[in-house]
């Protein structure tokens, strides 16, 4: 599509989307959001921007292959639940690091099920970029 | 523990990641081939396990049982999953020489592996909704495999298989929503306490008859099977193979779960119906191969009537006939994965799989004749072979009930059988061939050669150890069905001994 306004709103919002998409994917640990809504949205962005500039300038922008990002997410999402190997628990329990606790403070809690979130949203935007690409190639 | 239940549910996804990127190179189609000889021994250690100690079962996630996912391997679910491994592992080598560098770049190698997570995960659970989840990884893997290439054929079934499949799994879905709302819980042993204590058995029933009608569409039993023949015949001969030997299986699989485990209620009316279906599965599917002229779609037909002989073990529901049920899927596995293999050697000498326009094999290609004759005479029941014991097995259960109708269809669609084989047999091995080719193994280079005819040969030889030594392996089905019938061990390994 060539419209001057969607490509000059595009270069407002997808960066945008890109950011609320981690702010989504980092929300999702305690209150609503988390990898798969985040993923959907961060590919929102890329898709505005290929219907705005086209397929072959969107792909440049992403650089990497989106179904290589999928496949990618998919080995992060494993191998955070294969973590668990390491401390003798069970295939997806939850490994929990607080950094900089004390008595008094929890600390900032990191964790496995954090890293498995971000596999979630690659899976989720990798595999949504790849069909939106394909059909807006074939039109 | 739990990670023996794990890995070979995890190891086939990783090892899908990594051919993924690494595909269209030498090492990505070696990673498959690697991952499924690691699988073969994580399945072993499982299956040594089990031999061992009975029933296992794992909570994942270190959630406790009926909140989480739980995994459970009994004799039933090892066994599967063994034969998952040996049959993955022999489509891994072929696939080495069957699949194009095309495939190969489109993540071939990924997609077969992920299917095999998805059967693996299926047979391991112990949980109904996460049963519907590896039913999802494995439609979508496979309609991945079926659609590779993209030829129009392909298209055209692999939009039958996807819809016909979707219908069933929307079934399916409804059926565990339903189950759900009235026992508050979807942990399969859970559930078999709870089904039983339920007090409208009626409603029960109904979601029962959903389940069987969502799990027949994928067993491919009368009157579901049309997707089946539609849509085996078109993809690559290795993904045919494993879709033959596996796909329709875990249905059957799921089935012989659930209408052992929880829905046990009523026997005399759902079970009466699953001998209907039995009977005029064999029939219909081995009529429909009689019409055929390819060599897989005759098989593909044949797929659809063995698979009435599973679902007659599991209707007369009695321990033998359970037993034979479960003799009668591993020995149907290896055969029909090994006779599509068969076809595709079939089809790279003789140019094609259409039998007016092949022929020659056993004057060129003895050897493809007689691995040809192994499995086929093993399908049609021919003694010494392995389908001969599964048959016999079934078939003695059903005279020891009474049974003397369905006992009569299965020896009936037994010699239906024999005439199909023969008129592969005559056709594409014994006339000559039409064109005046000579249809050698020696024009293959050695390498494909070999990489074709080892997974072929293995299988062979597996169908004839389990022919002339059927003892152990009967031995074992025996104790499957007893551990089926009586699921007391089960739900104690799941949830823990309630003493």
């Amino acid at each position: 599509m060539n419209s001057v306004i969607l490509r000059a709103g595009t270069r407002y919002l997808a960066p945008l989307l890109l950011l609320f998409s981690v702010y989504m994917l980092l929300r999702g640990h305690n209150e609503p959001g988390g990898g798969f809504i985040g993923g959907l949205i961060g590919a929102t962005g890329f898709v505005l921007y290929a219907i705005a500039c086209g397929t072959a300038e969107a792909r440049r922008a992403l650089r990497v292959l989106p179904q290589n990002i999928a496949v990618t997410g998919l080995g992060i999402a494993l191998l955070a639940g294969l973590a668990a190997a390491l401390f003798g628990d069970a295939l997806f329990t939850g490994q929990w690091l607080f950094l900089g606790a004390t008595e008094t403070e929890k600390g900032l809690p990191l964790s496995t099920v954090l890293v498995f979130d971000i596999g979630v949203y690659l899976v989720v935007f990798g595999a949504v970029l790849t069909l939106v690409f394909a059909m807006e190639e074939e039109i | 523990m739990s990670w023996l239940l794990a890995t070979p549910l995890a190891l086939p996804f990783l090892t899908g990641v990594v051919a993924f990127l690494l595909r269209g190179r030498p090492a990505g189609r070696w990673i498959s081939v690697a991952g499924n000889v690691a699988l073969l021994a994580a399945a072993g250690l499982l299956m040594a396990r089990v031999l061992q100690s009975g029933v296992i079962a794992g909570q994942m996630g270190g959630w406790p049982a009926p909140f989480g996912i739980t995994l459970v391997a009994d004799y039933l679910s090892a066994v599967m999953v063994v034969i998952t491994a040996i049959t993955a592992l022999a489509v891994a080598v072929y696939a080495l020489s069957d699949i194009g560098a095309r495939a190969e770049k489109l993540g071939y190698h990924a997609l077969f592996n992920f299917l095999i997570g998805g059967v693996t995960g299926a047979f391991l659970t112990g949980d109904l909704f996460n049963l519907y989840v590896w039913f999802e990884v494995m439609l979508i893997s496979s309609f991945g495999l079926l659609v590779l290439g993209g030829r129009r054929e392909q298209i055209d079934g692999g939009v039958k298989y996807v819809t016909l499949n979707l219908i069933s799994t929307i079934l399916f879905l409804s059926g565990i929503g339903l189950l759900y709302g009235m026992t508050g819980t979807l942990n399969m042993a859970d559930l078999a306490g709870r089904v039983a204590a339920h007090e409208n058995q009626g409603l029960i029933t109904v979601v029962a008859m959903l389940f069987m009608i969502a799990f027949g569409v994928k067993a491919a039993v009368f009157p579901l099977f049309f997707w089946l023949p539609a849509s085996y015949h078109t993809p690559a001969f290795s993904v045919s193979a494993v879709f033959a030997g596996l796909l329709t299986k875990v249905g059957v699989y799921a089935l012989i779960r659930l209408f052992t485990l929880v829905f046990t209620g009523d026997t005399g009316f759902t079970h009466h119906i699953l001998l209907w279906v039995a009977g005029l599965t064999m029939v219909t599917g081995v009529l429909g191969a009689a019409a055929q002229t390819d060599i897989r779609k005759i098989l593909s037909f044949h797929i659809v009537s063995q698979i009435g002989y599973m679902i007659m073990g599991l209707a007369l529901y009695t321990p033998f006939a359970v037993a034979g049920a479960v003799f009668y899927l591993v020995h149907h596995i290896i055969v029909k994965a090994n006779l599509f293999l068969i076809a595709g050697v079939a089809d790279r000498v003789a140019g094609s799989t259409a039998l007016a326009r092949i022929g020659g094999l056993y004057k060129s290609a003895p050897l493809l004749a007689v691995l040809f004759l192994i499995p086929a005479f093993s399908l049609a029941g021919f003694p010494p072979l392995s389908g001969f014991w599964a048959k016999y097995v079934l078939v003695a259960a059903a005279l020891e009930v009474q049974g003397w109708i369905i006992a009569a269809v299965a020896l009936l669609v037994g010699l239906l059988t024999i005439y199909s084989m023969t008129k592969i047999w005559a056709e594409a091995f014994w006339k000559a061939h039409p064109d005046g080719r000579d249809p050698t193994l020696a024009q293959l280079d050695p390498g494909v050669r070999r990489r074709l005819l080892l997974p072929v040969g293995a299988l062979a030889a597996l169908t004839l150890v389990i022919g002339f030594y059927p003892e152990p392996f009967v031995t074992f089905a025996k104790d499957a069905a007893a551990q089926l019938l009586d699921p007391t061990a089960y739900v104690v390994a799941v949830l823990g001994d309630p003493s």
